[in-house]
């Protein structure tokens, strides 16, 4: 087996110096009862050809060569090759958690720099080194809350991710949190006047996601004085990180959740992303995760290691503030090096082209007849259809034409059948959106 | 340099700073195409409330500066890719390349989640062979590979009992976790919403039976045990143990972190476990990539398959679907699918093994035993039974010098291996961890004992020197206390 260093000859050579006689010695601790007496019904051994054929035809069974304007919490951006290349070096990537920081740096450094960008981007003090995802931030954030205010209701906006609160209740349901939602109003936003009302002095959190579900931007310094005003935190789920190229960042939130997948991963069919937690420097303590820090060694050079790990589970256990250990560095280092590219600039001109290629289809599906907007809130480069019929029989049409079209909301919300979420970012091109409208026109010619 | 270190010698490497240092306006390693619809104002197509100003502190370098960046500091990295990386519980295995390549297959890094089933059969498809291979491997009847590490596999796995013993009329209180149990599991016990109640090991670093018997109850929903344990220790009572705990209704969960001692030579579900998780990015080669990603699929006997986490893969007649109609299900505990990108790698390194995983798991053990037969009669072994794919020793004969498991682990630095695990598991005194994996030839494995023998006797002769250590590297120890009371988690200006 070509991963195994090690000859026949040499196996034999180190089971005589241990002083066995034959190799079954070495699994004397398992009782006989127990051991396998067949070989593992498994497919395989394949060569390294055979394997790269085997993921090919697996590829060529999924969307190549389809145009897809699914968005939902997953966006197509450029990704450099540039950054894949850098993360690919074995020093980064074969590397365990940097516990032992005098061989390390590489990665720690790396980590700090991925908490300085994040803060930078969200208008807050500090930042995690990565959480599992976008969903489980969201969570370990509201759970923050609870440890931070000592207090178990939660008011949730409906328009947060489906999938993002399905997690919520999923942890919730055992730790005594109370999870209510509250709609949303004509703009797509938060309906405030009911969290308002709602906001008391049991709740923990007041949690939303802008942009939302349906690409809105939610009203922050609005539903920040809710929360102020009930002493409760807000927390703001970011999915579509670009949009902080240009939207006002959310610093005057209390806890950020964030999906860093925007900045350089592969949509990759749902993972690996990067979560991120990002807050106030005074909640710190109470924070999930691992963070880097900055300090000397003994000769007063800098260097960096991870610390305030008092919050964690190796050193806290069952006290901890979660039960995190392996995070998704990697992902983290990709948008670290991503976000590097691209710079000041960059994002910025990357999040103006996500607008304004929303704003030209949105403008061009308009002029289809039968369609419109749903919702009139501002949206950054997803926005939500109203059809004249059901999406999906629109993207039956549509994928005769190699067009995955919008997504169906009526999956996760039954009230808003016909409605369609449409996305487009810097690597959506005018043809495609035209051949788009094209495909939705004539969809909604064909008879039914 | 003692002129017994044979791996390692003095190289330059690169000074370098942080990347805002390095920033200067207008420069830029990024540039998009021309925008081909009609520009937008921004200010005016969300609202001027809604905009802000470019981010302020943000970098502005260019691309030959961010290449040069990023593979300076990855220079002062240790990796597999250079050598024995012995954590033990780590599993620092080789990272097998084809890995990486086919995960970046065009029709595999790009396909949406939401795309339609029809378009993603291919992803079903290696879904639902790794779950069928991860079925055998374990000898279980249902696996989920939805949990995105270890520790959110632990959680699922106790969902799952929960909600089991829920349906059948009572969740119970508390789950009972060895001393020797890794971190994550009591902190996951307590998400789950159990009482976690610590089970003393026995003299020989097993479960004591008789302490056992006693305190498992009714209020006792299941134990968590790792096996081997973190001593490396086959439990060889585990099928008493998982007895006793079904006779009183309770179920046995097993950390499976230790999966690399077992695959292809014994199989949990054989042996009396209920439901467990597996690490790819350990047992399964998935890069630890400084940390992270991993995948954590829990693998579960017949009885826990309705709770399990929605959507489920299913198959009918011949095409793959999701099921999301599982009204038992805990719900999900992650977006999506799960770390799909690491399941692809994980499959990739099952195929190119087939069967013959038996003989990683048979290298790893050969070279773990090899290795403590070498240094047994320098380092103390404190628990004598015999070990599986890790070694632990403590370093008690060292302690006598002044000469601490944290101070010898540097030490080998300077001999250009890795650290082992210092001071884990907790019911060993300053232990030494070493896991040396399949992956090291018998030269490496000589290499890392010479370098270990020489450091006892540098511990004995000169212990200054290895208290002191790393002498090599760019930054001695680092100042954490200070890091610590006066954290600094982010560059400023
Ligand atoms: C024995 C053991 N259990 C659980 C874990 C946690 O797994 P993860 O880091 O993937 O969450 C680890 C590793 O870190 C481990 O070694």
């Amino acid at each position: 087996m070509r991963y195994l260093p090690k000859s026949d000859s040499e196996r034999r050579e180190m089971l005589r110096a241990i002083g066995f006689d034959n190799f079954e010695k070495l699994f004397q601790a398992i009782p006989e009862a127990f051991r396998l007496k067949r070989p593992l019904a498994v497919p395989g051994p394949l060569s390294e050809m055979e394997i790269i054929e085997y993921f090919r035809g697996r590829a060529a069974e999924n969307s190549r060569g389809y145009t897809s304007f699914l968005g939902a919490g997953v966006y197509h951006h450029h990704r450099s090759v540039v950054a894949d290349a850098l993360l690919q070096r074995g020093e980064f990537l074969t590397s365990y958690t940097p516990y032992q920081a005098e061989i390390s740096q590489g990665t720690l450094q790396a980590i700090f720099e991925f908490q300085t960008l994040m803060c930078q981007l969200t208008g807050q003090e500090v930042a995690n080194a990565s959480m599992y995802d976008g969903s489980t931030a969201l969570t370990e954030a509201v759970l923050m809350a609870e440890r931070l205010t000592g207090r178990q209701r939660v008011l949730i906006a409906h328009s947060v991710h489906p999938e993002y609160r399905q997690v919520l209740n999923t942890y919730a349901k055992n730790t005594g949190l109370r999870v209510e939602e509250f709609g949303f109003s004509a703009s797509g936003q938060l309906a405030i006047d009911a969290v308002r009302k709602a906001a008391n002095d049991e709740v923990a959190a007041v949690v939303v996601q802008s942009p939302n579900f349906f690409g809105v931007l939610e009203q922050i310094p609005a539903l920040a004085e809710i929360a102020r005003g009930c002493g409760a935190l807000l927390v703001v789920g970011i999915t579509e990180a670009v949009s902080l190229g240009i939207a006002r960042p959310p610093a005057d939130a209390d806890i950020i959740a964030m999906e860093a997948q925007s900045f350089g991963l592969p949509p990759s069919y749902g993972g690996p992303y990067a979560g991120v937690i990002a807050t106030k420097e005074k909640f710190v303590r109470q924070m999930p995760g691992r963070l880097a820090g900055q300090t000397t060694d003994h000769q007063g050079r800098r260097g960096f290691c991870l610390t305030l790990a008092t919050r964690e589970q190796h050193i806290r256990r069952e006290k901890a503030t979660s039960n995190i250990c392996t995070n998704q560095a990697l992902c983290a280092l990709a948008a670290t090096i991503h976000l590097c590219l691209l710079g000041k600039q960059g994002l910025r001109e990357q999040a103006e082209q996500n607008v304004a290629k929303s704003q030209f289809a949105l403008a061009q599906l308009e002029t289809i007849a039968g369609v419109r907007r749903a919702f009139s809130g501002p949206v950054f480069n997803e926005f939500v259809m109203e059809f004249p019929r059901s999406v999906k029989m629109i993207n039956a049409q549509l994928l005769k034409n190699k067009i995955v079209g919008p997504m169906a909301l009526g999956r996760f919300y039954p009230e808003l059948t016909k409605r369609g979420l449409v996305c487009v970012t810097e690597t959506t091109t005018r043809e495609e959106i035209t051949r788009l409208v094209e495909g939705i026109d004539r969809a909604l010619k064909v008879p039914v | 340099m003692s002129d017994k270190i044979t791996k390692a010698g003095r190289h330059v490497s690169q000074d370098e700073g942080l990347i805002f240092e390095k920033s200067s306006p207008g420069k830029r390693g990024m540039e998009l195409p021309p925008l081909d619809v009609p520009p937008a104002d921004a200010a005016k197509a969300l609202g001027a409330g809604y905009v802000r100003a470019g981010v302020e502190g943000f970098p502005e370098v260019s691309e030959i500066e961010v290449v040069r960046h990023f593979t300076r500091i990855s220079t002062w990295n240790y990796a597999i890719d250079y050598g024995m990386y012995p954590l033990g519980s780590c599993t620092m295995k080789y990272n097998p390349r084809v890995n990486e390549f086919v995960a970046r297959l065009e029709g595999i890094a790009d396909e949406h989640p939401y795309q339609p089933v029809d378009l993603s059969q291919g992803c079903l498809r290696i879904l639902k062979t790794l779950e069928d291979i991860l079925k055998e491997v374990t000898g279980m009847d249902a696996v989920t590979l939805q949990p995105a590490a270890g520790a959110q596999g632990e959680l699922t796995g106790l969902l799952l009992i929960r909600a089991y013993l829920e349906s059948q009329g009572n969740p119970r209180k508390k789950v009972l976790i060895p001393d020797s149990a890794h971190g994550t599991n009591p902190a996951t016990a307590v998400i789950a919403g159990y009482a976690v109640e610590n089970v003393k090991s026995d003299a020989n670093g097993g479960i004591d039976m008789a302490r056992l018997a006693e305190i498992v109850n009714a209020d006792v929903a299941a134990l968590m045990i790792t096996n081997p344990n973190t001593l490396g220790i086959f439990e060889r009572n585990i099928g008493e143990i998982a007895k006793i705990l079904h006779a009183k209704g309770a179920l046995l969960y097993m950390d499976g972190a230790n999966m690399n001692a077992l695959a292809g030579i014994a199989r949990p579900g054989d042996f009396g476990v209920d439901v467990m998780h597996l690490n790819l990015h350990k047992t399964f080669s998935t890069p630890h990539g400084g940390g992270g990603p991993g995948a954590g699929p829990v693998a579960m006997k017949k009885i826990l398959g309705p709770f399990m986490p929605t959507p489920v893969v299913i198959e009918k007649e011949g095409k793959l679907a999701y099921d999301y109609n599982r009204p038992k299900s805990i719900g999900r505990v992650k977006a999506f699918y799960g770390n799909f990108g690491v399941l692809v790698r994980a499959l990739a390194y099952a195929l190119a093994y087939g069967p013959g995983m038996r003989q990683a798991s048979e290298d790893a053990v050969l070279n773990a035993n090899y290795i403590r037969k070498k240094l047994e009669d320098v380092y103390e072994l404190p628990y004598k039974l015999p070990c599986m794919h890790e070694v632990v020793f403590s370093d008690s004969r060292q302690k006598k010098n002044g000469v601490s498991t944290m101070d010898i682990a540097k030490r080998l630095i300077d001999y250009g291996f890795h650290p082992y695990t210092t001071a884990f598991p907790l019911i060993v005194h300053g232990a030494l961890m070493i896991e040396p994996t399949e992956s090291e030839s018998k030269e490496e494995c000589d290499q890392f004992i010479a370098a270990m023998r020489s450091i006892a006797e540098e511990s004995a002769t000169n212990p200054e020197l290895v208290k002191t250590a790393p002498h090599t590297t760019r930054v001695g120890r680092l100042d954490e206390v200070t890091a610590a009371r006066k954290p600094i988690l982010r560059w400023k200006p």
